[in-house]
């Protein structure tokens, strides 16, 4: 088992908006978990890699999607040359050595899957592993962070009340202008007058959502129109290439974003 | 100078003026052919009219045409005189100048007359193939929309629109006049639809994501047309309704249609968002239009602080003035107003007078400086008018040239009146106290018609009338029924096995029913190779759903109270008792099932009789107004359709199905041509195919082999024995859905 390549060790650039900081620290401090709300790309991720390397914690992150079963968190057994052998999966891990375990987009996995984690986030802190006939008890430093967006257009995809209940809630939502026309700046060194016009287009977008946009411009798609300026691309190119192209289909609001980009930079 | 033999004295009196006009225009050779043109129109003997229109217009056709074209307009007039048609020949020659500035070529314009004579023929009433007796029922009347036509066509336009009203109206010469002198609802739909420009409506959704994208507005658009008020022409505003705007734009200075549309929008959005009303009262005229000179500027300066890339739309769209252009005697204050707008939107206007430089600098200073207000605009335009007025001002010629931008509103709502102004106002009519009538049934839905010797679309051309059928005794249909128990009987079998129950295999599962031995073997494959073996080997199974929503059309028609041979019974009696059970089956079956019926009396008035609605049950209400129908009128199969298939479009499933049941082919008493609706019923057949809704046409027809195959391709049955009709209506229901 080792700790240290879940370790973070150069400090993750990321831009408060609010308390979040303060607020996570708190919680981390009697180990609640924490589940993190907001739009795609507006810098959850980010935010629980930037925690993890302020508490001095490991942290290890799981993808959910579909096809994972309980097994893929928990561990299997595996054959091997002498019979067989267990493997923990990742949850079980984190409970092992106590890093931060940050399952992303829950609500991809089923919700039969999720229901595991709930012995871990109670009063509780235990693991069972019921087919090694094992019970885990969490290292004193363990917490488990989820993300979850609840901009999704799926009935089918949400999260059990039950596993609601068992965590504390941040919201995220995009920067003000200026603060993430800064971390454009940050992230990727462009001047400030292209950073500002680079978020005037992902307002433009924002407030087209609902009206044939699932979701706005995020502040990583932002990152990177402004990391294709920033190596020579044209402006109107490069926020046609990473902007507009990746999340729209529709004609009529590809015309008014190109149009947008048109009427920002001059 | 030549002199013209004429006995009317108005052609005399005109003559000696026409003539100088014409020679300044005109070559030698040109002059002397008009004259004789003019001649030739004296002597023709059709009165005085046509030589004053052609003393009139000719000079200046002539002049954008090539004088080539003179000799061309004698022949064909002194041709149209010879026919019954002479009554055409005045507004022929006095709209000659409006189609000359659209077509601005001679083989255009040769075209043209082409067009003119096409017409001619055609609308001209023929006794036994002889067409030379009768005047053509509306020449004159299309002649004279010709000016107002070339406003807005092109001519290739002007002939689509002609085509339809020729066609359309073939048996209607009253229909036809007023088709050609745009006084019909048609007439004036045909040509919204051949007009050029960028059309409102095909954009209207654009432009809303450009308001709620670019200005996080949300405001609704009602569009004016600009093609029917000639008198006044209305200007873009906005009040309680919305944006008015244009219902179509003309590219413009290399500014596309749909970006004259935006540079409209942000001017307004840039008012809404920071103009301040102020009051109006202790204002004279002038002082108010130069302050809302300063403040459309001021508005515009702070959108262009936001988004750069409109001041390109703006500046190619702002008219330029030329410094001095404004005669003596004149008023120009327009003309310096936006002279001095100019000025301010673009820095590189090459202005040297020192009033319009002083102002447009001072602006900038103001702008600079931070928040501005409206107040300080008012305050602006009047230092403006009181350092620059000149006498000349209050002339009542005004000098407009130059001094309209199209895309700035009328700013109605900048100024707030403490008293009620003098000036009359136009725009609010007082209300007349109306007596509501009742509202019996629904408001029209218009659809098209496809007419398959134009190929084309009649636009909005069938008002489809939607009503409730009327009640019966739903105790009619239950008797029906318990008549058919042995075929119900039968029919429940089917629908057992037609119930949904498909089993369906889900693979890969960690945890299931049975081993999937597909799967094992691969995962022990790759354990014995050393690699990590899939643990999902099992399999479940799981039902599968029927996802299904029909619609059932049935054909009221006159014909269907008709008692086919060898029966007692009418072939209503026969779909009504085929529909219940069908009705019934469907029920059991759990799919979603609408029932309407329609029969048509012309074109205005097709009905839809809406007998059960998709979620409706199949209980009294519905059984009811099955038991109540009745049969009459024509069968106007396409519209029908249309209007279903709107509704069946709104279903959620995966499979949509529109089942015809018809008894003949599709007519109605307003159509003469024996393939009109036939093609159009085939077109509608295939819109419903486009929207992914299957057609399927039982036809109670024995000869109807012919037509429905035309309409519905394959996708029909033709029940000869109607007394079978019950029997087979669910059956083949259930084979189309199995």
């Amino acid at each position: 088992m080792n700790a240290e390549q879940y370790r973070i060790t150069e400090e993750p650039y990321y831009q408060p908006q609010k308390r979040e900081i303060e607020l996570f620290q708190a919680a981390y401090a009697s180990r609640m978990p924490v589940m993190l709300k907001g739009p795609t790309g507006c810098g959850k991720s980010r935010f629980v890699e930037h925690m993890a390397w302020k508490l001095q914690k490991p942290l290890i992150t799981v993808a959910c999607n579909e096809d994972m079963t309980a097994s893929d968190l928990v561990g299997r057994f595996l054959l091997d040359s002498s019979g067989t052998r267990w493997q923990d999966g990742p949850l079980t891990l984190a409970a092992r050595m106590g890093a931060i375990c940050y399952l992303d987009e829950i609500v991809e996995a089923r919700q039969d899957t999720t229901v595991v984690i709930h012995p871990l986030t109670d009063y509780r802190r235990t693991l069972p592993l019921d087919k090694k006939g094992e019970l885990i008890q969490a290292h004193p430093d363990f917490q488990l962070v989820i993300s979850y967006n609840p901009g999704y257009q799926n009935l089918m995809k949400d999260l059990k009340e039950s596993t609601k209940q068992r965590f504390s809630a941040m919201e995220f939502d995009y920067a003000d202008a200026e603060v993430e026309a800064d971390i454009v700046m940050k992230e990727t060194g462009l001047e400030r007058n292209p950073a500002e016009s680079l978020v005037k287009i992902a307002q433009v977008s924002r407030n087209l959502k609902g009206h044939g946009l699932n979701e706005g411009i995020s502040t990583r798609l932002l990152v990177y129109a402004a990391t294709l300026i920033k190596n020579g691309i044209e402006p109107h190119d490069a926020c046609r290439m990473a902007l507009v192209c990746p999340i729209i289909d529709d004609a009529d609001i590809r015309d008014t974003l190109h149009h947008a980009i048109d009427s920002v930079f001059a | 100078m030549k002199k013209i033999q004429c006995g009317f004295p108005r052609v005399q009196n005109v003559f000696g003026d026409c003539l100088e006009e014409a020679m300044k225009v005109l070559s030698e050779e040109g002059v002397s052919a008009y004259i004789d043109g003019a001649q030739a129109l004296c002597k023709m003997g059709r009165g005085e009219e046509p030589v004053l229109a052609f003393l009139e217009k000719m000079p200046s056709a002539a002049s954008i045409l090539g004088e080539a074209i003179i000799s061309d307009v004698v022949e064909f007039t002194r041709r149209l005189a010879r026919t019954p048609n002479s009554r055409a020949i005045a507004p022929f020659l006095e709209g000659m100048n409006s189609a000359a500035k659209a077509l601005e070529s001679r083989e255009l314009f040769l075209e043209y007359l082409e067009l003119v004579r096409e017409i001619k023929r055609r609308t001209t009433p023929r006794v036994h193939g002889i067409d030379s007796m009768y005047e053509s029922a509306c020449l004159p009347e299309f002649l004279k929309s010709v000016p107002r036509l070339f406003g807005q066509l092109s001519l290739g336009g002007l002939r689509n629109w002609a085509e339809c009203g020729i066609r359309n109206h073939a048996n209607d010469p009253d229909a036809q006049k007023s088709y050609f002198l745009l006084q019909s609802a048609d007439s004036l739909a045909a040509l919204q639809r051949e007009r050029h420009g960028t059309l409102f409506v095909d954009h209207e959704r654009k432009l809303d994501h450009y308001l709620r994208g670019l200005w996080a507005m949300e405001v609704s658009f009602v569009p004016y047309s600009l093609a029917f008020d000639i008198l006044r022409k209305p200007v873009p505003h906005f009040d309680d309704l919305g944006i008015h705007l244009p219902d179509s734009y003309e590219d413009l200075h290399d500014v596309k249609g749909i970006d004259r549309y935006r540079a409209l929008l942000a001017h307004i959005c840039a008012h809404l968002r920071w103009s301040e009303p102020v009051m109006a009262d202790n204002l004279s005229p002038f002082q108010r239009i130069a302050a809302e000179i300063f403040e459309d500027s001021r508005v515009e300066y702070l959108a262009m602080q936001e988004y750069p890339g409109i001041s390109r739309l703006w500046k190619r769209l702002h008219p330029v003035p030329k410094e001095g252009a404004c005669p003596e005697g004149w008023s120009e204050i327009r003309h310096r107003l936006f002279t001095l707008s100019r000025a301010i939107i673009d820095p590189d206007h090459g202005y040297s007078n020192p009033s319009i430089l002083k102002y447009a600098e001072k602006f900038r200073e103001i702008m600079e400086d931070g928040p501005s207000s409206t107040e300080q605009m008012v305050d602006l335009g009047v230092k403006f008018i009181a350092e620059t007025r000149v006498q000349s001002d209050l002339s009542a010629k005004i000098y407009f040239e130059d001094t309209e931008v199209g895309y700035r509103d009328d700013n109605r709502l900048l100024w707030r009146f403490i008293e009620e102004g003098d000036e009359e106002e136009f725009d609010s009519k007082p209300v007349r106290h109306q007596e509501k009538a009742e509202m019996e049934r629904l408001p029209p839905r218009l659809y098209p018609e496809w007419d398959n010797e134009g190929s084309h679309y009649r636009p909005d051309w069938v008002s489809v009338y939607e009503h409730l059928h009327p009640k019966g005794d739903p105790g009619r249909i239950d008797s029906l029924l318990s008549r058919h128990a042995a075929a119900a009987k039968r029919l429940k079998k089917l629908i057992d096995l037609l119930k949904p129950q498909n089993r369906v295999r889900i693979r890969y599962q960690e945890e299931g029913s049975e081993l999937d031995i597909d799967v094992a073997i691969r995962s022990l494959i790759d354990f014995r190779s050393g690699a990590q073996p899939d643990a999902r080997i099992n399999m479940s199974h799981r039902h599968d759903g029927r996802s299904i929503a029909v619609s059932l059309l049935l054909d009221l028609s006159a014909s269907l109270s008709d008692v086919p041979e060898g029966e007692t019974r009418s072939k209503l009696e026969i779909s009504q008792e085929a529909v219940s059970l069908l009705a019934w089956a469907v029920d059991r079956i759990g799919d979603s099932l609408a029932i309407g019926g329609f029969h048509s009396d012309t074109r205005h008035n097709v009905r839809y009789l809406h007998i059960k609605g998709y979620r409706e049950n199949w209980g009294e209400e519905v059984k009811g107004r099955l038991a109540a129908m009745e049969a009459g009128f024509s069968t106007r199969m396409g519209a029908a359709m249309r209007h279903a298939g709107h509704y069946l479009s709104h279903q959620i499933a995966e499979k949509k199905l529109m089942l015809v049941l018809t008894d003949g082919e599709p007519s109605d008493v307003d159509i003469h041509g024996a393939r009109y609706l036939i093609e159009d019923a085939r077109m509608a057949v295939r819109e419903l195919d486009a929207k992914g809704i299957h057609a399927y046409c039982i036809s109670l027809d024995a000869k109807a082999d012919d037509y429905v195959f035309d309409i519905f391709g394959n996708h029909y049955t033709v029940i000869d024995k109607a007394e079978s009709l019950p029997d087979r209506l669910p059956k083949l229901f259930m084979m189309l859905t199995k």
